[in-house]
């Protein structure tokens, strides 16, 4: 009994040597994370090559929701590809349609009558409010805060619910079209609008309450994952994720589309710790500031449906001469603001009815391919941190 | 339209006869440049004072089977990079064409000059099977890697099974392509 030597379990492995100098160095293995996997959001695949709790490489495997949208697009009319595009980008729809939409109406000629483009903004404002708030949602699951989740998720109800109301669908919506809108807004749609934005407005202020400066949150967020201004422009990032890399830069504001040019707003950009209300130990391109320049655009968001809402033209909500559309010999690239970044469409026009070639350039798949860069030499719990604040939507890397 | 003039201008001074033509008409100007001289074109359109294009914003892959041809489309922009955190209101954009013959599609890759050129030429490589010599990393990235064919090629045949998975063609509706 007083011969045996109670060896600690993590001892046991180890050999002889090694266990006199207690020595803990551990091997290089490869950690498969995905595609099945809670905060890759959907199904993203990344092998971690690891040393212990460092990540020496992660490699993103993509491509699991692959169904070649550009294929179908090459084989109908614009009008019956809409609907093909809010599947791309199942949380933003709206913003999806608007985007090919006006890629055929600037191939095309068309014009598209005010009060069309004013809803078009609205839709797509709305949108953005909705898939951003799914962003802070399950930001704060992945950081492990569970309650902003529920309650980013009962306002989100609220705007799919006004969705409902006036196109019928709650996700894929189809209802920007080519040449305007698919059907006018429902009697008393635009009292309940800003019954709703009266409501959200305050609630923001919850959620930087119980999340954004919360302390454990900023603590987990804050310095994890800096992207530079120089890697964020040379890697082709757009969107939230560039604006947080201190880059004020917005289509909405550059390229005006659908009137932007009519509304007042301000571009949100990742600040340093300690400026205005920022934490101390945040840094310009961090997951905490992507995180928060989400936060200050569903703000500016509201304030542009306001000013729309308010001056909501009369007129068609259709184009002329949009029945049985030829596409003219041409070619036409677009790109709009999305919440998630710059939605391209390139549509080759051929004489024919149908396009001959349609290309999407999704923003999740620009953004997502500085993920090797970023996430070297972290450690293993930051990494879902960093793959969180890319706010990826699989549906559009894979298209 | 007068910016695409002028670049084009730039590039047959700097290029003479690598600029094979240029389409200045239309919503979408675009050069063609041959594709020997293209990684030479690319570090001269970002780096040139007068033109800075230092953002890749798209690069779309087009089967031209007509002539016999494959081309890949590349959206550029300029996107300040000295405006520290003043908002930008100005940009220009330029396109490049690149064509290839059908039977050796092969293009010079551009990754070493945009980094984001990585995974989009990537996937014109796996969707419509052009090869970018010099690419660090030339893999298909949104179909399995033993997947036979190019699905965005204009002739491409829709394979009827793959690893005991039957696919079918039964129920779609004829091409009105065809």
């Amino acid at each position: 009994m007083a011969d045996t030597v109670v060896e600690p379990a993590i001892e046991k492995g180890l050999e002889p040597e090694r266990r006199e100098q207690g020595d803990v160095r551990t091997e290089e293995m490869l950690v498969n994370m995905g595609p099945q996997h809670p905060s890759t959001h959907g199904v993203l695949r990344v092998v971690l090559r690891t040393d212990g709790e460092l990540v020496l490489d992660a490699i993103p495997h993509i491509g699991y929701l692959h169904r070649c949208a550009e294929k179908i697009g090459e084989s109908l009319p614009p009008y019956q590809y809409i609907p093909y595009t809010d599947r791309m980008d199942y949380l933003a729809g709206m913003n999806n349609n608007q985007a090919f939409a006006i890629a055929v109406e600037r191939l095309c000629g068309i014009e598209v009558p005010p009060r069309a483009q004013a809803i078009r903004v609205i839709f797509s404002e709305f949108n953005r409010i909705a898939s951003h708030l799914v962003a802070l949602g399950t930001y704060g699951l992945d950081m492990g805060a569970f309650t902003p989740f529920l309650y980013a998720f009962r306002e989100r109800e609220m705007i799919l619910d006004l969705f409902e109301a006036a196109c019928g669908a709650r996700l894929t919506y189809s209802y920007p079209t080519v040449g305007g809108v698919r059907s006018d807004l429902p009697d008393g749609w635009v009292e309940r609008c800003l019954e709703f934005l009266e409501y959200f407005e305050p609630k923001i202020d919850d959620y930087n309450n119980l999340l954004s400066f919360n302390h454990i949150f900023v603590k987990r967020a804050s310095n994890v994952g800096v992207i530079s201004r120089e890697d964020a422009i040379a890697f082709g990032l757009t969107g939230p994720i560039l604006r947080a890399s201190g880059v004020r830069w917005d289509l909405r504001k550059v390229q005006p589309y659908d009137g932007y040019e009519k509304y007042d707003f301000d571009v949100p950009i990742g600040e340093p710790g300690g400026v205005g209300d920022t934490p101390r130990g945040v840094v310009v391109g961090d997951c905490w500031n992507r995180y928060f320049v989400r936060v200050l655009e569903m703000i500016q968001s509201i304030r542009i449906m306001r000013q729309a809402l308010a001056e909501l033209p009369d007129g068609d909500i259709m184009a002329k001469k949009v029945k049985n559309l030829k596409l003219p010999v041409g070619e036409v690239y677009v790109e709009v603001e999305n919440p998630r970044g710059q939605l391209g469409f390139y549509v080759l026009g051929d004489g024919s009815a149908i396009p001959a070639r349609v290309k999407a350039r999704g923003p999740s798949f620009c953004n997502l391919s500085i993920i090797r860069h970023v996430a070297r030499d972290v450690l293993l719990a930051d990494v879902p941190a960093i793959i969180g604040s890319f706010d990826v939507v699989m549906g559009e890397v894979d298209r | 339209m007068a910016v695409e003039e002028e670049v084009f201008d730039i590039l047959r001074e700097r290029f003479g006869d690598a600029v094979v033509s240029a389409e200045a008409s239309g919503a979408h100007p675009y050069a063609v440049i041959k594709a020997e001289r293209w990684p030479q074109v690319a570090l001269f359109l970002r780096d040139d004072p007068r033109l800075l294009l230092n953002m890749l914003r798209c690069i779309s892959s087009i089967d031209m089977i007509a002539e016999d041809k494959l081309a890949c489309v590349y959206d550029l922009m300029y996107l300040a990079d000295d405006c520290g955190d003043e908002l930008i209101t100005e940009t220009r954009e330029f396109a490049v064409r690149i064509e290839t013959p059908r039977d050796d599609p092969v293009i010079p890759s551009v990754a070493h000059v945009w980094p984001a050129a990585d995974w989009h030429e990537r996937e014109a490589y796996d969707m419509m099977g052009i090869h970018f010599s010099g690419h660090p990393d030339h893999r298909r990235i949104l179909c399995p890697d033993d997947w036979v064919g190019y699905p965005l090629r204009k002739d491409y045949v829709f394979p009827l099974e793959y690893h005991g998975i039957p696919g079918t063609t039964e129920y779609d509706l004829p091409n009105p392509r065809h």
